[in-house]
C-alpha cells in the first residue's frame, strides 16, 4: 500500500468514524446519565431516515426535512418517555431491555405499515452533491465531507453543552450520582425526558444525515444498533469524548480491516473491543463505577 | 369412515394405512376433498427483505386464484411465518410448519442459509413437498437435493455463470469481484469469476465484505488503486443501491464499467436512479420479455398492489403456485399420493413470465439467461446469453 493509498484509507476511516459518532452519541447519553440500554436506538435512527425521505419528498428541500423532522422525532421519543420508559427507572435492566426491545418491533411494524417494504433513497442536495478528485480514479463525494462537518461540529456543541452550561452540569451530575442531584432539589425526572428525547433525536438526526448516502429500508437501524454499542462500551459509557474516539478508533479499524484482514474483516472490531476491555474495564473514559 | 377423518392428515394417513393392511384400500379422494390444502410459508416479512417475502406471496396467492383459487378442486388455507432471515431459528420454524400445523406443501425460503437448513429437514421421507421460491443455494438443487424438493427460482451459479464470457465480450481482459461473503455472494462470485478466466480474462482479486455490512468505501479506494476493466458484484436491496450509489460518488462508474447479476439492480432502478443507469447484469428474468404471458402478468400484478411493483421474486413465487396447480391436478387433489404428485411436478412444463421452462432432473429450472440493462429507470434486454442452461447439479446423488 502506497502513501496515497494508505491516506485515502485514512480518510474512508475517519468519516466512517464521524458517521458511527454521530449515532452513538446519543445512545452514549441515554444509557450514562438515565442508565437505560436502548435498544430501539437503532429504530430511532431508522425513523430518522424513513422521515426524512417522506419530508424530503414533500417539501423537496432536505434541510426543510431535517428541521421539520427533528422535532417530529423529539415529540414521538418525549411520548414515549412519559409513557413507557419513565416507569422502568427503578427496575432491573432486564426490564428495559424487554421494553426497549418490544419498542424495535413497534417501530418497525409501524414502519412497514406507513412505508411498506420498498427500499428507497434520498437524493444528496443540489448544492453538496459535487466530487473532489482524490486520486486519478478516485472522486470523493463532497456530501461524506458534509458529514464529517456535521460530525466534527456536533462534538464541539456536544462538548460545550456538557462542559460549560448548568443543563451539562446537572446531567454530569446525575451519570455520577442520580440520588445525589434530585436530594439536591433538581426535577430529575424532567432531567430525563429532556436527555432521553436528546438521545432519541440524535439517533434520527444522524439517520437523517446518512440517509442521502446510504439507502432507506427496513431493518436499517440493526447494524449500526450493534456497532453503536461497541463504539459505547469502547469510549466508556456515558463518556461523550470516549464515544467521539471509540467511533474513530472503530471506524479506522473496520477499513483497515476491511483492506488487509478481509477474512477477519467482521471480527476486527469486536477483537479490538475485546482488547480495549481486558486492558481498561470501564472502557478508555469511563469512570470505574463507585456504587 | 370420513366422519372418523378430523381433517388431520396424519391420523388419516395412519388410519388409512391400518385399514390398507386389512386388506381394504380406501377411497381417498372422497376424503380428501373435504378439508383445504394446507400451504405452510417461510418467508422475510420483516427486516431488508420483506419486499420479496410480500411479492413472492402475493403472486402465488394471486395465480391460485387465477386459478378459481381452488388446488386440485380442493380450497386453499395459508400459514404464513416470518423467518426474520434467521438461520438460527429456520429448522425451530420449518418443524412448525410440518408437525404443528401440519402444512401439506412448504413453499420457502428467500435466503440461502435457511434453504439449506429447510433442505436438510424436508429432504427426508415422508416430509412433505418443499417449493423453493428464491434462495439460489446451489446446495438446494445438488449436494441435498431430494425428489420432494423443487425450485422456481435459480441456482446462484446460472444467474452468474454467463457474465464471464458476456464481460470478455465486451472487452475486458481484468476484473475485480465484489460481494457479501455469505453463501449466495460467494457462489455468484466463484461462478463470475470461473466464467471469466474460461474466456480469457484474467480476475485480479476477490472482495468480500461481511454481511449484511454496507461499508464499501474502502474497497472503492482498492479498486480505484488496481484499475481493472471491469467490476462484477453481487448486491441486493438496500445494500445494492448503497454499492450503486457508492461507486458512483466515488467517481468509479464513468471509468470502470460495473457489471453484476441481476439482483444488484432489480427492483432498485428508481431508488437506485442515474447510479444503477447503464450497469449490466445477467438474470433468467426481464421485465420487458415480450411473450404474452409476462405482458398478462405484469398487467394483473400491478393491478392488485401498484405500479411498478412487479419484479422477479413475483415471476417466481408465480410459478410456485403454476408447479403446485399442475401437481395437484394430477391427483385430483389427493395429497396422500405424493410419488405421482411429484412426477407430474418434475415433468411440468412451466408457462412462466420468463418464458416456459422445464425441470432439471435435480428439479431446478432449465431456463434462458439474459443479459440486461437499465435504461432510463428500466430493464432493458439486451440479448440471450444463453438458452436453457441447466445447472449442473454437483452433489446431487438422489
Amino acid at each position: 500500500m502506497d502513501l496515497t493509498v494508505f491516506l485515502v484509507q485514512v480518510l474512508n476511516g475517519v468519516q466512517y468514524g464521524f458517521l458511527l459518532f454521530l449515532v452513538s452519541s446519543g445512545l452514549t447519553l441515554v444509557f450514562g446519565i438515565m442508565g437505560i440500554i436502548n435498544l430501539a436506538h437503532g429504530a430511532f435512527y431508522m425513523f430518522g431516515a424513513y422521515i426524512v425521505f417522506w419530508l424530503n419528498g414533500v417539501l423537496g428541500n432536505f434541510f426543510m426535512a431535517i428541521l421539520l423532522g427533528v422535532p417530529i422525532m423529539i415529540v414521538l421519543s418525549l411520548v414515549i418517555e412519559r409513557f413507557a420508559i419513565s416507569y422502568l427507572y427503578q427496575r432491573d435492566h432486564l426490564c428495559q431491555l424487554l421494553l426497549t426491545y418490544g419498542l424495535i418491533l413497534i417501530l418497525n411494524e409501524a414502519q412497514l405499515l406507513i412505508w411498506g417494504s420498498d427500499f428507497y433513497s434520498v437524493p444528496v442536495p443540489e448544492i453538496l452533491s459535487g466530487r473532489i478528485a482524490l486520486t486519478e480514479n478516485q472522486d470523493y463525494p463532497i456530501y461524506r465531507l458534509f458529514i464529517s462537518v456535521v460530525g466534527l461540529l456536533l462534538a464541539g456543541g456536544m462538548y460545550l453543552v456538557i462542559q460549560k452550561t448548568r443543563l451539562g452540569m446537572i446531567v454530569r451530575a446525575g451519570a455520577s450520582n442520580r440520588e445525589m442531584v434530585e436530594v439536591l432539589g433538581i426535577n430529575i425526572n424532567l432531567v430525563f425526558s429532556i436527555v432521553f428525547s436528546v438521545g432519541a433525536a440524535l439517533a434520527a438526526f444522524s439517520g437523517m444525515i446518512a440517509a442521502p448516502v446510504s439507502s432507506v429500508f427496513p431493518g436499517m437501524g440493526n447494524g449500526i444498533l450493534i456497532v453503536s454499542f461497541v463504539v459505547v462500551v469502547i469510549g466508556g459509557i456515558g463518556s461523550i469524548k470516549g464515544a467521539f474516539i471509540g467511533a474513530m478508533l472503530i471506524g479506522l479499524a473496520t477499513t483497515f480491516g476491511q483492506v488487509l484482514l478481509p477474512n477477519l474483516a467482521s471480527m476486527v472490531v469486536y477483537a479490538l473491543m475485546a482488547g480495549i476491555l481486558v486492558w481498561r474495564p470501564q472502557g478508555l473514559y469511563g469512570r470505574t463505577t463507585s456504587s | 369412515m370420513t366422519t372418523i377423518f378430523d381433517g388431520d392428515r396424519r391420523h388419516f394417513l395412519t388410519l388409512a394405512g391400518a385399514t390398507a393392511a386389512a386388506g381394504f384400500i380406501p377411497t381417498r379422494f372422497a376424503i380428501a376433498g373435504n378439508a383445504p390444502v394446507k400451504i405452510g410459508i417461510l418467508l422475510p416479512y420483516s427486516g431488508t427483505y420483506a419486499m420479496l417475502g410480500e411479492s413472492i406471496t402475493n403472486a402465488f396467492k394471486m395465480r391460485i386464484d387465477e386459478a378459481g383459487g381452488k388446488l386440485g378442486g380442493r380450497s386453499v388455507e395459508y400459514v404464513a411465518i416470518d423467518s426474520e432471515m434467521s438461520v438460527p431459528k429456520a429448522g425451530q420454524n420449518v418443524n412448525k410448519l410440518i408437525s404443528k400445523q401440519k402444512a401439506d406443501f412448504i413453499l420457502g425460503p428467500v435466503h440461502s442459509g435457511i434453504a439449506a437448513v429447510m433442505a436438510k429437514i424436508i429432504g427426508k421421507k415422508g416430509s412433505p413437498i418443499m417449493i423453493d421460491p428464491n434462495a439460489g443455494s446451489n446446495a438446494v438443487t445438488g449436494a441435498l437435493c431430494a425428489p420432494n424438493i423443487f425450485r422456481t427460482s435459480f441456482s446462484n451459479w446460472q444467474t452468474a455463470v454467463m457474465a464471464g464470457p458476456a464481460m470478455y465480450d465486451a472487452g475486458h481482459r481484468t476484473i475485480i469481484t465484489i460481494s457479501w461473503k455469505y453463501g449466495a455472494g460467494i457462489q455468484m462470485m466463484q461462478a463470475g469469476r470461473e466464467s471469466f478466466e474460461k474466456a480469457g480474462g484474467k480476475s485480479v482479486k476477490d472482495i468480500l465484505n461481511p454481511f449484511p455490512s454496507v461499508e464499501f468505501q474502502a474497497h472503492l479506494s482498492t479498486i480505484a488503486d488496481m484499475k481493472p476493466d471491469a467490476v462484477f458484484a453481487f448486491f441486493s436491496g438496500g445494500g445494492a443501491i448503497k454499492f450503486l450509489k457508492d461507486y458512483e460518488a466515488a467517481g468509479l462508474k464513468a471509468k470502470i464499467p460495473l457489471y453484476g447479476t441481476g439482483f444488484l439492480t432489480e427492483g432498485v432502478e428508481k431508488p437506485a436512479g442515474s447510479a444503477a443507469e447503464g450497469v449490466q447484469t445477467t438474470l433468467h428474468y426481464v421485465r420487458d420479455l415480450p411473450n404474452e404471458t409476462n405482458k398478462r402478468f405484469i398487467a394483473n400484478y400491478e393491478k392488485q398492489f401498484g405500479a411498478g411493483k412487479s419484479n422477479v421474486f413475483a415471476v417466481q413465487g408465480y410459478d410456485a403456485a403454476s408447479l403446485l396447480l399442475q401437481g395437484m391436478a394430477a391427483v385430483d387433489g389427493d395429497v396422500g399420493a405424493q410419488g405421482k404428485i411429484i412426477s407430474a411436478m418434475g415433468s411440468a412444463v412451466i408457462d412462466s413470465p420468463r418464458g416456459k421452462f422445464t425441470f432439471s432432473k435435480s428439479h431446478n429450472p432449465v431456463q434462458n439467461i439474459y443479459l440486461r440493462e437499465v435504461r432510463n429507470g428500466k430493464q432493458v434486454t439486451l440479448k440471450t446469453l444463453a438458452k436453457g442452461l441447466e445447472d449442473p447439479a454437483v452433489g446431487c446423488k438422489a
